[in-house]
Formats: C-alpha cells, structure tokens, sequence
C-alpha cells in the first residue's frame, strides 16, 4: 500500500520538489549574493588560506591510510544494517524462522568485528 | 483514550480542502504544480526562518552558560541578530581562487543542503503535514543524511588547502563512523515499532512514547543516538573538524561568503533534523504527551497544535546537544573512533539484540 503525502500527492513528487527547493536555495541566494556582494581582484587573494607563505605542492595529495581502514569497516557494517532494516520492519509477522536466519547473519559479523578487533583494525596508529 | 483528541488540528483535512478549492478553480496539473510550488516556497521558508531561530538560540544558550547576555542589540532580545548576520554573510565577497577544482567545489554546498533539504521534509511536522511519506520514510531519511558526507569530503578535497583536507577526512571518518551508531538506534526502534513509515512510527506513539513503552533498550538506544547525532552533525565535544586552533576552520576554509553560509545555515539544519528524528523515534513525533487514564490532561494536552509540540520536543533535545557543547573537552580522533567502534558499536548491538528479545517475548508495555 502506498500512502499519499499531502494533497494526495504520492512523495516521489514531494522529494524532486524537496531537491529542486534545496538547489534554488544555493542557485538564489549565490545569485542575489553576486548581484550585492562588492568584487576586486587581487593575484594574492586566490592563495589557498594556509599559513602566509606560498603553498608548496598540490594540495589533492595522498593520506592516511587510516581513514581508508575505517571506510571499509564502515561499508561491511552499514550494509549489514541496510539488510536488517527490512527484517526489522516485519519481525513481529516473521517469526521465529527469519529470526534465526538473522541470528546467524548477525553471529557472523559479530565474528567479523571481533576479528577485527583482534587484528588491531579498530587502533588510530 | 482515542482518536479525538489527536484531531483537534488536522492539517490533513485543511490541505484536502485546499486540494478541492483549487482543483474547482483549475484543471488538475495545474492545481498539482501550483501545490507542488506551493509545498517548496512553504519548504523554503521554514528552512531559513529555522536556521535563523537557530543562529540565535545557539548563541543565546551559549551565552547563557557562559554567564554572558548574549547578542542583545540588534532588535528586542536581539531577535534580529541572525538577520543582521545573514545580510552581511550575503553582501561579502566571494573570493575566486585559484587552483581549485572549480566544479567540486561549486558542487559541494548544493550537495550539502539538498541533503539537509531532503531530511527535512520527510520529519513529522504535524498532523497531516508529512510531505515526503514513503513507507520506509526514515530509511529515506538515513540515506539522504548521509549525502551530506560527500558534499563535505568534496569541498575539502576540492579547495586545494591542507587544512581543508585534513578537516574533510577527519569529518568523513567522524561522520561515516557515527552514521552507524545513529542507523544500528534507529533500527532498534524501526524493530520495536514494526515500521518505516514517519506517519506509522507515529500513530503507534499514540498511548505511549516509545521511549516508555520500550523502557531499557529505548533508554539505551536513545543515549547511543544523542552522543552519535551530536558527533554527526559535527558539533563540540566532536567538532574535531573545525577545530580552529588547528585547522583553521576545517572543510570550509576556503568559502567565503554566502557559499560559507550554506556550510553554516547546514550545520544548524542538521542539529535540527537530528533533534527532530530522536522526537520522532522516541518522544512521539508531533503526538502530544498522554497518560492513560487521566482523560482531562490528555484532552488538555491534546489542545496543544501538533506542529507546536513537533518543535518543542526538537528544540528541547536541541539544547540537550548544545549542553554537551559546554560541558565536554574536545575528543582527539583516536580517542573519537575508539568510542565509536570499541564502545558505541558493540553497546549497540548488544541492544539490538534485547529489544529483540523484548519484542519477541512481549515485555514491553502496550503488548497484547
């Protein structure tokens, strides 16, 4: 069953006009803001803001690896709450079958994370 | 107990009326376009009269902890305050800059509000005001919050700044971790109330807020919730990001202007959208506050407007998320992702787990 928003009108429509709001909030107030806002040109201006002297070097460099380990931890777990969403939703129809199904899915990546851990995956070095 | 109460203000039945009218008027794809409009300007507004109650409330409570008066010139109050800040972010210069990654970083602050934008119009407002209502509206809700990381990792990435750089991955890594949190509590509760749907989740509210009639791991989830939302919208103790003693101002160092401003005016929105679902899983959305048995309160509660208690409730759990601002020292980030992946995470499942448990065995209140 598909519930109507408002005016009886389904929410895929409310959620283009959601979007097409939030570009017209930035695409206006840039615009009015250009309109108003005073312009002068320097060479020194368009230096990134960083500590006074000139930047040595791009920017666009490569990081911590870190961050990368995390992003990955993050991916194994957040898909695994994107499949329980839905079981959540219906457990009380499922019963008692789902549920030991869901049981073995999330033992498993309860392993995962021990494993992790174990691994020393979840240390800040 | 019923359903009388909660109809005192039907928003429904005024938009229904609304609906008729201007179908009577025009033919129908107009009438649908002319409410479609009418939806994004009403959109609009309440976005910006928003963040710009928030500006103010922010920096009153601030104030207020700090034994200062806060911003009392601008206005009674310095109710104007934030309109005052808001012209002149709108009148400063937007400095072009060299060597940046020009599309990214124009980019950026469309993603970063369309997110927010999004959030907003799935959240309960009042009754019958529920404009984006899918029936896994808060899992919509989730996905669209987490479009937000991007336009930040964007707009440090493209700004071709270190600062920058480092203050988008330490935002990227915050925000990615702490989203987990946030989803793991909201699937504890989307398990207790059996739905996705922001309209359902809400009527089910009616007796009892979840937060009673799911007693512990309510409790539970919701602190879980407090302490990942804080750390999501990148607010203090976990606003390693901007931390302006070492980065300078983070991801956005290097907008100026109104294009900072989006940043800002996103920032306020989203402690917002994060008080309005914590309203919404477990203080009942817009449903007004009832004990079974005392009909006079509840008839005398159930008077409030909806759109009046939805705020309340968002703005009370608001200034919860602002005291922790000026009650916590700053977190390091390996003290951040520690809390995160060998606390929060394990806590949380561990809860998942009890309120499964609690569901399947109907100890809950409200069971039958």
């Amino acid at each position: 069953m598909i519930s109507l928003g408002i005016f009886g009108i389904e929410p895929v429509v409310f959620a283009v006009v959601a979007l097409l709001t939030g570009v017209a909030l930035v695409g206006l107030a840039l615009w009015i803001a250009k309109l108003i806002s005073p312009r002068s040109y320097n060479p020194q201006k368009g230096e990134a803001y960083e500590c006074g002297i000139p930047t040595r070097g791009s920017s666009m460099t490569r990081f911590h690896v870190g961050y990368y380990l995390f992003a990955i931890l993050f991916l194994m777990f957040d898909v695994e709450t994107v499949f329980l969403f839905p079981w959540a939703a219906r457990m009380r129809a499922l019963g008692g079958d789902a549920l030991i199904c869901v049981a073995v899915f999330f033992a498993i990546l309860v392993l995962g994370l021990i494993y992790a851990w174990r691994k020393g995956a979840l240390e800040w070095k | 107990m019923g359903n009388e109460q909660i109809t005192i203000d039907n928003f429904g039945s005024w938009t229904a009326s609304l609906d008729a009218m201007l179908n009577g008027i025009m033919p129908s794809w107009c009438a649908t376009l002319l409410e479609c409009v009418l939806v994004g300007v009403g959109l609009l507004l309440v976005y910006a009269v928003l963040a710009l109650f928030y500006i103010l409330y922010e920096r009153k409570i601030c104030a207020w902890f700090q034994c200062r008066l806060g911003p009392n010139r601008v206005g009674p109050w310095g109710l104007f305050q934030a309109f005052a800040d808001m012209f002149k972010m709108l009148i400063k210069e937007i400095i072009e800059l060299k060597n940046i990654d020009r599309f990214l970083f124009a980019l950026a602050p469309y993603l970063v509000i369309i997110a927010s934008m999004l959030c907003f119009a799935v959240l309960p407002w009042g009754n019958g005001l529920q404009i984006i209502n899918f029936n896994i509206g808060i899992f919509f809700l989730i996905a669209c919050s987490s479009i937000g990381v991007l336009g930040i990792l964007l707009a440090g990435w493209s700004s071709n700044n270190k600062f920058t750089l480092i203050g988008a991955l330490r935002s990227g890594a915050q925000m990615v971790s702490y989203e987990l949190s946030v989803g793991l509590s909201i699937l504890t509760m989307v398990a207790f109330a059996g739905t996705m749907d922001v309209e359902e989740i809400v009527m089910a509210q009616k007796d009892h807020w979840f937060i009673f009639s799911a007693h512990v791991p309510a409790i539970i989830a919701l602190v879980i919730y407090l302490i990942a939302g804080t750390a999501e919208t990148n607010r203090g103790p976990f606003d390693l990001p901007e931390a302006e003693s070492e980065l300078t101002a983070g991801y956005h160092t290097e907008y100026s202007g109104i294009h900072f401003g989006y940043f800002y005016l996103a920032e306020y929105l989203n402690l917002f959208i994060v008080s309005g679902v914590a309203a919404l899983m477990f203080f009942g959305g817009w449903m007004p506050f009832q004990i079974s048995g005392f009909d006079g309160f509840n008839h005398l509660m159930g008077y409030i407007p909806s759109v009046v208690w939805f705020l309340i409730k968002a703005f009370a759990i608001s200034f919860v998320i602002i005291w922790f601002k000026w009650t916590f020292p700053r977190l390091r980030i390996d003290q951040l992702l520690k809390l995160e992946w060998k606390y929060l995470l394990p806590i949380n499942l561990f809860n998942l787990v009890l309120m499964v448990i609690i569901v399947m065995q109907g100890w809950y209140i409200g069971a039958n």
